[in-house]
């Protein structure tokens, strides 16, 4: 379990990253936090000619920022870092939430935020947050810069729309409204396995309504979000909030594998995102 | 004698080394070595039709690539049938690498050597292989019936039938108030240590040796089969196991192909080789076991007791059986674990399948044993109405019994009879730990509330300490030191720490001051291996013997020496005393430099020792009278004419979440017997670790085979090995039962944790959920199963 | 397939334990390997290549790490830690390796050092955990052989052994 051989590159600057990947073309892969792509290399699923990494740019962030009305995580800022804000808590609390679920603490001190969105497991978890707030990624290459959001990120599973010379130089979120609460569950075999399934959720109270939003993780898709119907805080209690959820797995194409059949996934999705809406709504009613 | 070390809590000696990261594992080790990789077959049954290895060639860096052809003599026929026996009619092992017909996927079909395995890696990817795919057979049910052939010129996929009775069970079944069959399927899994297997071979043609490092759990048997094959003298052929990563049976195997082929390569290449095994390799190339289904018929009166069991079972031996029949023995030995069956018959059936080759995984065919026999038991009385321990009560054999005659033969070919133990004791204790009241409480109140809340007990008896032998050599050095060696090897036993405690109290000395070397040729040629929890029983014996043997020549050369007789001296504190008079003694050290009359003038004592010399030998007629020898060194072996059998009950308070179908453990109890305990600090992390490894058959660890032949989770990402999150807290009781059989009254303790949890999990989850269980391990998907079936 | 050429050989600076190296790597050998191979630090175990086991795990500024997941080049300018560098220079065991000494938190040792290393940031906080807190923080390290529980123990028990050697 050895990587075949590549080239490496360390450019120090974005506009050397641009310059680079404009010459390599789809013969080159970004490397930030590697932890998904080394154990690629390494059992040799995949290889590259080229590998550009960006651990050495200068003067990248190594915490998010509040530009705005918007959480900006730059390339290179670590899950752990991003676990550890106290900015993130407080204006994208369901990434933080997320965060305690994605694997370890030796694999989150490595790998980034940016690069797992980028990379799309459906089972992983920052998909789901950055989906569910509707996040956006800005991509840039020699040519210059362009905003994707979440819902046209990932065409499938590990699969992104970004052209052979993009990359991605920031990942935005909006950060929180007062009225929003947010929450995250999920079910996964092992602590920090991906998940068998997994929920996010956003309500939001507005005009005596709530407002609920879901996006599921290890349920097929990439990038959905449901919006559900909006209904009286009673309802959340209720069969209402059962309807619209059951409404919205059966929206769901989730798969058969070793560990759970599509059937099981969607009664996890079920149960979970009944609890998970139910927390948020708790929050978001505070 | 004075504080006596057996049986106290002492810390290891080994584990300075380990925690500071100097221990040696084999890869740790040749740093400078050529690096060999294989190509493994693609397919799980398939013929080759070609190789091309030109690719391979062109690499740089490769130094050699090697296909069977490039074979000869005892390198190109099969690898050796470990275990043979009179009923395996069809045996089969694999070739070292492949000659035409491959039988699983991951069978070794070339080697390549390179600079470093980077290189090696990149040759072997190289490689092309044409091959003709031939039909699989994966499922054990098919094998025996209209499947297709694992090996394409056999007659069948049966390997042996092996079949025996005690009473009869017909007659018994067919008076029996009630008769009842079930089947029971426990699935495949494996030992999975954390390092993989490695082999570091050094062969030096001016000297005409080899040197083998190997990760082995059986060093001894690598060595003599390595000098049969190179044909060398035994002196020349030294085979070291170092610090080993872990071994739960995978590394027991005489031979692997890598075993063989990485000390041939070290030889055609003239330098020295190495392989180290990477995790995708173990899963593909490393042995597996657990796989069975089994069909049960019972009889039993209208208080539940068991008056005839008859069990007839498939086991999957995977595509070859080197390791012969001992694991389907041992299921079939070790089912009626402490139960009195009068009458019981087993047929079994060992089967071949195009998958990885099985031979013993820690437990080695008991937990599939337990499983069923407790499965049975709780069925048993579930169907009756009555209370499932009550069964397990009327069923013990009881204290007065013993010898028990199972009535069956046992892996060492003799029969099976247990030596000692208490199980209504065991069984008590392990009620009153658990707080049955208590717990039954708390489960009709959690019941009351809609959670799902089990209870699961599991029972087993476990046979230990099985010959031929062990043997150990111990020196006092002229230090005062004591160095012991025996030639079975260590992978985390604790064997170092164990085995110095005997020495040190037969020789008075303390325990820092001796010194154990395991699993090393060069110290001990004859031996056998730390496998089938026989290590403190066999080797602890042997160390005994050689420390006694030792201690008398030591206390005939102090008698002159002193001038007193033998009787009267006292072993401690690193000399020998006269009894009574603390001036006059004289310490090991100096003894040893007494024996040797050569001067030499190193030494603190070597002035005194002459002149002690002197006087010890003065009578004699030549320098070194006839009956000595120069040092103080013994050699002993210890050869048990039966096993040992240990047993234990466990219990577990089991929840299932009804949101996720999880299982949660909310308390776990163990009481456990091997007799005395010489550390209980290792007895405790034996039971414990094994424990963990159970938790993983019950649940998480399974090997899933697609109906090709193919792993489906041959990584650490789905295979799943329990982390801390997922074993629960457990509390652990042990009682002292000793065997009769040896001096010490030990009893094996290696397997033991691991053997019943499949069958206490699956019975907690039965209890919880109020459906039959018949399969281990479970998943949240299958309990999902069971509680949600799928509408028809 | 076409002829793989050896990849070229890099300068690379490493800094572990305090003492920096100068070696010359290929840009795809693993840290692991380089630590184990180049440096001869061989208390750095590989057991999955894949991230899972946490053998291999390393401090890379002081936060724990895959070395089996880091290229070599890329530990440039960390500073690396391994378990060959907690013992003090007189032999002396840190609390963490006094305390597994203690409660056996050690069999065949090979997954020791990786849980050294992982425990090493939070020992000091480790006694007033919960159970499942301390289960927690060391998910990620797969241990084969003890069952976790004199590991568990052990953790909890460090800090209490660096307050008793403060005192002494």
């Amino acid at each position: 379990m050895k990587p075949a051989p590549f080239a490496y590159h360390r450019p120090g600057s974005r506009e050397e990253v641009d310059q680079l990947l404009a010459q390599l073309g789809s013969e080159a892969k970004i490397l930030a936090g590697g932890q998904s792509l080394i154990p690629i290399l390494n059992m040799r699923l995949a290889a590259f000619g080229h590998l550009v990494d960006l651990n050495h740019l200068a003067g990248e962030p190594a915490e998010p920022a509040v530009a705005g009305d918007e959480l900006v995580v730059g390339p290179l800022v670590r899950q752990a870092a991003a676990l550890e804000s106290a900015l993130v808590a407080e204006r994208a609390p369901v990434v933080s939430q997320a965060l305690r679920h994605v694997a370890h603490p030796a694999i989150r001190s490595r790998g980034t935020v940016v690069g797992s969105v980028l990379h799309g497991d459906p089972a992983a978890e920052l998909p789901a947050a950055v989906a569910l707030l509707a996040g956006s990624v800005r991509a840039r290459s020699r040519r210059g810069t362009r905003p994707i959001p979440a819902a046209r990120l990932w065409t499938g599973a590990l699969e992104n729309t970004l052209a052979e010379d993009e990359w991605v130089d920031e990942l935005r979120l909006p950060v929180r409204q007062p009225d929003d609460g947010f929450a995250f569950e999920e079910f996964a075999r092992r602590s920090g396995d991906y998940a068998i399934c997994g929920v996010a959720a956003r309500v939001r109270a507005a005009d005596g309504e709530l407002k609920a939003a879901v996006a599921y993780l290890g349920m097929g898709g990439l990038g959905q979000v449901h919006a559900l119907q909006p209904m009286a805080a009673e309802e959340i209690d209720g069969p209402g909030l059962r309807s619209a959820l059951t409404e919205a797995v059966a929206e769901l194409d989730p798969g058969d594998d070793l560990h759970a059949s599509a059937r099981y996934r969607r009664w996890l999705a079920l149960e979970l995102g009944l609890s998970c809406v139910r927390r948020a709504a708790e929050r978001a009613l505070k | 004698m004075t504080t006596k070390l057996f049986g106290e809590r002492v810390e290891r000696r080994e584990d300075r080394r380990l925690l500071t990261g100097i221990g040696r594992f084999t890869d740790d080790l040749g740093h400078d070595a050529a690096q060999a990789a294989f190509v493994r077959s693609d397919f799980a049954h398939a013929r080759i039709r070609d190789i091309d290895v030109s690719g391979a060639l062109d690499v740089e860096g490769v130094l050699g690539v090697y296909t069977h052809d490039d074979l000869q003599g005892g390198f190109a026929e099969r690898l050796p049938l470990l275990i043979p026996h009179r009923d395996l009619k069809a045996p089969r092992t694999q070739y070292a690498l492949a000659r035409d017909e491959l039988c699983y996927a991951g069978e070794v079909i070339a080697m390549v050597v390179a600079s470093d395995r980077y290189i090696a890696e990149d040759a072997a990817q190289a490689i092309r292989v044409e091959y003709e795919e031939l039909p699989v057979v994966v499922d054990l049910e098919q094998a025996v019936g209209a499947g297709p052939l694992t090996h394409s010129d056999a007659a069948d996929n049966i390997g042996a039938h092996v079949s025996e009775m005690k009473g009869d069970v017909e007659i018994a079944l067919a008076s029996a108030p009630h008769v009842f069959k079930w089947r029971f399927r426990p699935e495949r899994s494996a030992s999975m240590p954390m390092e993989g297997r490695a082999v570091f071979a050094r062969y030096d043609a001016g000297q005409d040796t080899l040197e083998v490092y190997d990760s082995t759990q059986a060093p001894t048997g690598i060595r003599a089969g390595l000098a049969e094959l190179f044909e060398l003298d035994w002196d020349r052929v030294h085979v070291i196991a170092p610090d080993v990563g872990g071994g739960f049976g995978v590394k027991v195997m005489q031979f692997y192909p890598e075993e063989v082929l990485v000390p041939w390569a070290s030889r055609q290449l003239g330098m020295p080789v190495k392989w180290t095994e990477d995790r995708r390799e173990h899963f593909i190339g490393s042995n597996q076991e657990r796989g069975q289904i089994h069909e049960v018929r019972v009889g039993v009166d209208a208080e539940g007791r068991i008056l005839a069991l008859d069990v007839r079972f498939l086991h999957d031996t995977g595509a070859y059986c080197p390791y012969g029949l001992i694991v389907p023995i041992i299921t079939a030995a070790q089912l009626p674990g402490p139960y009195r069956l009068s009458n019981y018959r087993y047929s079994f059936w060992s089967v071949f399948t195009n998958t990885v080759p099985v031979s013993p995984y820690r437990g080695a065919g008991r937990p599939q044993a337990v499983f069923v026999m407790e499965r049975v038991i709780e069925h048993v009385a579930r169907e009756l109405g009555l209370d499932s321990l009550d069964v397990r009560r009327r069923n013990f054999i009881q204290p007065d019994e013993f010898p028990y005659d199972v009535g069956v033969s046992w892996q060492d070919g003799g029969p099976t009879v247990y030596d000692s133990g208490d199980y209504p004791s065991g069984f008590q204790l392990l009620l009153d730990s658990i707080g049955l009241d208590r717990a039954r409480q708390q489960q009709a109140e959690a019941r009351a509330e809609g959670r799902l809340v089990g209870l699961g007990v599991g029972c087993y008896v476990e046979g230990t300490g099985i010959g031929p032998y062990e043997g150990a050599t111990i020196s006092i050095l002229p230090d005062g030191t004591v160095s012991a060696a025996t030639g079975l090897s260590t992978q985390g036993q604790g064997h170092e720490t164990i085995f110095a405690q005997i020495v040190a109290d037969e020789l008075g000395v303390p325990l820092e001051r001796v010194s154990v070397t395991t699993g090393d040729t060069r110290r001990i040629g004859f031996g056998v291996g730390t496998f089938a929890s026989r290590s403190a029983v066999v080797a602890g014996h042997a160390m005994l013997r050689a420390a006694r043997s030792l201690r008398d020549q030591t206390a005939r050369l102090a008698s002159t020496t002193l001038e007193v007789a033998v009787e009267d001296l006292v072993f401690e504190a690193g000399a020998v005393h006269v009894r009574g008079v603390p001036e006059k003694s004289v310490p090991l050290a100096r003894l040893t430099l007494v024996s040797n009359p050569l001067r030499y003038a190193y030494g603190r004592d070597a002035r005194l020792a002459a002149e002690l010399a002197q006087r010890a030998y003065a009578k004699a007629d030549r320098p070194l009278p006839e009956g000595s020898r120069p040092g103080l060194s013994a050699l002993e072996y210890y050869s048990p004419a039966a096993g040992v059998f240990g047993y234990g009950m466990h219990a577990a308070l089991v929840e299932v979440d009804r949101r996720t179908c999880n299982l949660r453990i909310l308390r776990y109890v163990i009481v456990h017997d091997c007799g005395r305990i010489i550390n209980p600090l290792i007895v405790d992390g034996q039971v414990l670790g094994g424990l963990a490894q159970g938790i993983g058959g019950a649940f998480y660890e399974r090997i899933h085979y697609s109906p090709e032949g193919q792993i489906q989770n041959a990584s650490f990402m789905d295979f799943l090995i329990p982390y801390a999150t997922e074993i629960p807290p457990v509390e652990l009781h042990h009682l002292e039962t000793p065997s009769p059989r040896n001096e010490l009254g030990v009893k094996g303790v290696g397997e033991a944790g691991t053997i019943p949890v499949p069958a206490v999990i699956a019975n907690g989850l039965s209890d919880a959920l109020g459906v039959a269980i018949d399969h281990v391990p479970l998943s949240p998907e299958e309990i999902f199963q069971l509680l949600h079936p799928e509408p028809k | 397939m076409s002829v793989r050429v050896r990849s070229e050989l890099q300068r690379v600076t490493l800094t572990v334990n305090g003492a920096a190296h100068e070696l010359e790597v290929e840009p795809r050998w693993l840290l692991s390997d380089v630590l184990r191979h180049q440096l001869g630090l061989t208390g750095t175990h590989v057991g999955c290549e894949h991230g899972v086991c946490g053998c291999c795990t390393v401090l890379a500024d002081g936060r724990p790490a895959r070395s089996c997941l880091m290229f070599a080049l890329q530990a440039e300018g960390l500073e690396i830690q391994t378990v060959e560098g907690l013992a003090s220079a007189d032999g002396t065991l840190h609390p963490l390796q006094e305390a597994f000494r203690r409660h056996h938190g050690l069999q065949c040792g090979f997954c020791t050092p990786g849980f050294l290393i992982a425990a090493l940031p939070f020992y000091r906080t480790a006694e007033g955990m919960s159970d499942q807190e301390l289960r927690e923080a060391l998910a990620g390290q797969l241990c084969r052989c003890t069952g976790y529980a004199g590991i568990l123990q052990a953790v909890r028990a460090a800090s209490r052994i660096e307050g008793e050697r403060s005192q002494a």
